[in-house]
């Protein structure tokens, strides 16, 4: 491929270029001139390498040898040394560190060590928007079968023997949501795929669609096939661009080979896929507000029953499933139920991907089997706590979801667990927690954010959410009254049971199940008017202690507002007036002398 | 809007037809794996917010300056957002190395020490690729 026999890379960032690499280039294009070498080797500049304290710094190829510290006088012998003799010039040789950093697999590595990737098996394998590259893997392989080996009551069976259950937050096992629509009468029925993604944080869904927006395409239309669907549409937020361009671009493709559209592989099967795009209201996740805004109306919740299965999309028989439900159709089909079912619990089948954030060390995207524990989540997978803090909690399932302390993180991540532990799966939200997030701050983060996407078509979740919210809001601002967790407590259960939808369902959680894990630190907040946490500003006091204070000033250099006085060499003083709690003077002492209840 | 397709086949009639396409495919997957280096990049929208587009650029132009036979690809979210940009290289017959945190500047590097020479950027390496 190279007629060029060797490379010289000089780097020419900023420090090697103050420490003389433009010198050391120089030389170099001289010497390989002299020796007329200059078509044989090729002088390269480069950027950083991060090596500057060693600089100027040269890499040879095809060896890749390292020299640092050169000069433009050793020039002339790495020329005629190196390159024209092949030896290498020992005396400029870079020390590598002790043992050679030997290149982990995958596998090897914590963050693959647990993972299991069924939903995302593509992702980041392949180009996105060359279907040949899905096909060349095995994709539509698993279309093929079901069209030309399977009855559509074979396909049904299929998944529900698999134990498949939907990733969409309620886990309704999705082959019995199959045989319902399959069942309901009608000729026309219409098929949904939920790419919503509400959850703040989440990223599952959109991941799938960007890198592998085919098992998407494949999963529907096993599944349209099966229950009996022409038409169906994919909901996805509009603030993912790339997802619904690489989904718009695999529709094509499909389309042009012939595995959507009319006579799908010269069969009598039809399947038309279309994208909606919605606006991003989270409510509109919610299935029955999703068909209304894909009919052009509000998205607002209606009563179920009718379910979507009888009555859905307009009007018509419809299902509808999460974008990574979807996704494991194909894998079941190919691979079979009972390989499907082996992995995960009893009642949990498979895997689930979860965006895993917060403060572990390793944060991203991962997909685990079923029945894995929090334990080896946070701790395998996700490397432990940033800068060796307390591990405090979890919060999963999104703003619908709940918290789990540390006690409990051998608890195993199925969907039944999860809701004894007072959380839920959700869509696979996962916010790890340290000891400095304060729980109570935490609740009114995620109701405050459910508050405000509420559609307020029932008066428990519009004004019962808001008065939950004021009460939490009051008790940060160190003006909680005892009564407060009572009412939080009442409130939650009235509008769990009375609210119409799944949003206002599941709004109190965050709130229920931080008072039940974590009551001490309500009741810090509403008795001693402290935030154990320091998180909550209003309850933060900042003083300094005489004793240690040795007047070095460095607080009252750097307080914004200038609230601290004091003589050099006197124990400095804080103007609780003038203070706004920065933090910044706690930071900046290195005596201790800083205290801050 | 028409969309780009580049599929190169019309509409397929049967099983047989889809059966023949899916093998050709493969076929040329596999040319390509052993004739050229493949250099992959992670272009999903945190890869692209952590600075993709930019290592792509200077991919693209390190590969044409140097007139090199490789493919160039695209590809989506492996999981390890925190470590993007990541860009994989595979040189036919050997392992595929991932690259982390990869900046426009390391990608002379990683071409000229690894593409066309075979050395791995051991500083820059992560991992070597397997399917999980
Ligand atoms: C407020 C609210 C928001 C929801 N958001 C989503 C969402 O973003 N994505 C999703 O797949 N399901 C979401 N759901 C669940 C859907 O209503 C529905 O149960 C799901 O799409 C069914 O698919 P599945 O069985 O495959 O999980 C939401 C539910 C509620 C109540
Ligand atoms: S529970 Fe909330 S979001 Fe759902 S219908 Fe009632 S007001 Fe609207
Ligand atoms: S930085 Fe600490 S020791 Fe120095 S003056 Fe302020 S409180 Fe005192
Ligand atoms: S907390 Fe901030 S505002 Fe208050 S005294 Fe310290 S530096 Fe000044
Ligand atoms: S400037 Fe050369 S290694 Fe940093
Ligand atoms: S988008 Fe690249 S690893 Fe997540």
């Amino acid at each position: 491929m190279h007629l060029v026999r060797a490379h010289v890379l000089v780097c020419g960032g900023t420090n090697c270029t103050s420490s003389g690499s433009q010198q050391v280039r120089e030389a170099f294009k001289r010497e390989l001139e002299k020796n007329k070498l200059e078509q044989e080797v090729k002088l390269v500049e480069t950027d950083c390498h991060e090596f500057c304290e060693t600089g100027p710094l040269v890499i040879v190829y095809p060896e890749g040898t390292f020299y640092v510290r050169v000069t433009p006088e050793d020039v002339p012998e790495i020329v005629s040394e190196h390159l024209i003799n092949g030896r290498v010039v020992k005396r400029l040789l870079y020390k590598a560190p002790v043992d050679e950093t030997r290149i982990p697999t995958y596998k090897q590595l914590d963050f693959y060590k647990k993972q299991c990737r069924v939903a995302l098996r593509n992702c980041g394998s392949i180009d996105p928007e060359k279907i040949q590259e899905y096909i060349a893997r095995g994709g539509y392989e698993s279309l093929e079968k079901a069209i030309f080996e399977m009855t559509p009551e074979q396909v049904i069976e299929e998944v529900k023997r698999s134990g498949l259950r939907g990733r969409g937050g309620g886990g309704f096992p999705t082959g019995l949501k199959w045989e319902f629509c399959r069942r309901s009468p009608g000729d026309l029925k219409y098929l949904i795929c939920n790419a919503d993604e509400g959850d703040p944080g989440a990223f599952m869904d959109r991941s799938v669609l960007e890198g592998d927006p085919h098992s998407l395409i494949e999963g529907m239309a096993i599944a349209a096939y099966a229950i009996g669907c022409r038409e169906g549409y994919i909901y996805c937020r509009a603030e993912y661009p790339l997802a619904i361009k690489r989904l718009k671009i695999a529709i094509a493709q499909a389309e042009e080979l012939g595995l959507l559209g009319e006579n799908i592989l010269g069969t009598d099967f039809t399947f038309n896929l279309h994208i909606k795009e919605g606006a991003g209201a989270f409510v509109c996740g919610e299935e029955t507000a999703l068909m209304a805004s894909i009919e052009g109306k509000r998205g607002m919740p209606r009563v179920r029953p009718p379910f979507p299965a009888q009555r859905g999309l307009f009007n018509k028989p419809s299902n509808i499933n999460n974008v990574e439900t979807y996704a494991n159709v194909p894998v079941i089909i190919a691979r079979g139920a009972d390989w499907f079912a082996a992995m995960g619990t009893e009642k949990s089948k498979g895997t689930k991907v979860f965006a895993l954030t917060g403060k572990v060390n390793n944060t991203g995207l991962v997909e685990v089997p079923m029945g894995i524990t929090l334990r080896e989540i946070i701790f395998e997978i996700g490397g432990g706590i940033v800068g060796g803090k307390k591990y405090k909690g979890v919060q999963i399932g999104g703003p619908s979801g709940g918290c789990i302390p540390a006690e409990l993180m051998d608890t195993p991540v199925d969907y039944e667990s999860l809701i004894q532990a007072g959380a839920m799966m959700g869509s696979g939200g996962l916010v790890v927690m340290d000891e400095t997030t304060c729980m109570v701050d935490l609740a009114r983060f995620f109701l405050n954010f459910t508050q405000a996407e509420s559609c307020g078509k029932c008066t428990p979740c519009r004004e019962g959410t808001k008065r939950m919210l004021e009460i939490l809001t009051r008790i940060c601002n160190g003006e909680g009254v005892p009564e407060d967790i009572e009412t939080l407590e009442r409130l939650g259960r009235v509008i769990k049971s009375t609210a119409l939808c799944g949003l206002g369902n599941t709004a109190p959680n965050p709130v229920l199940s931080t008072l039940r894990y974590f009551r001490h630190e309500y009741e810090a907040h509403i008795f001693d008017k402290r935030c154990p946490a320091h998180v909550c500003t209003a309850l933060l006091v900042f003083s300094i202690d005489e004793e240690k204070c040795i007047g070095c000033g460095r607080c009252l250099r750097a307080c914004p507002v200038g609230a601290i006085s004091g003589a050099k060499k006197e124990p400095h003083k804080i103007d609780p007036e003038k203070c706004i709690k920065c933090g910044t003077c706690f930071e900046k002492c290195n005596q201790g002398a800083v205290l801050r209840l | 809007m028409p969309v780009e397709t580049g599929c190169g086949t019309m509409k397929l009639k049967s099983r047989e037809e889809l059966i023949k396409y899916r093998e050709e495919a493969k076929k040329q997957m596999l040319e390509r794996s052993m004739e050229k280096t493949s250099i992959f990049v992670g272009m999903g929208t945190c890869g692209i917010a952590a600075g993709a587009r930019e290592v792509m650029a200077a991919i693209l132009e390190e590969v044409n300056k140097r007139n090199l036979q490789v493919n160039v690809i695209q590809t989506g979210c492996i999981g390890m957002c925190e470590q993007e940009p990541l860009v994989d290289v595979q040189r036919p017959g050997e392992d595929r190395i991932t690259y982390r945190k990869v900046r426009p500047s390391d990608v002379p590097r990683i071409i000229v020490g690894h593409v066309m020479h075979g050395k791995i950027v051991e500083d820059l390496a992560i991992a070597r690729f397997e399917e999980i």
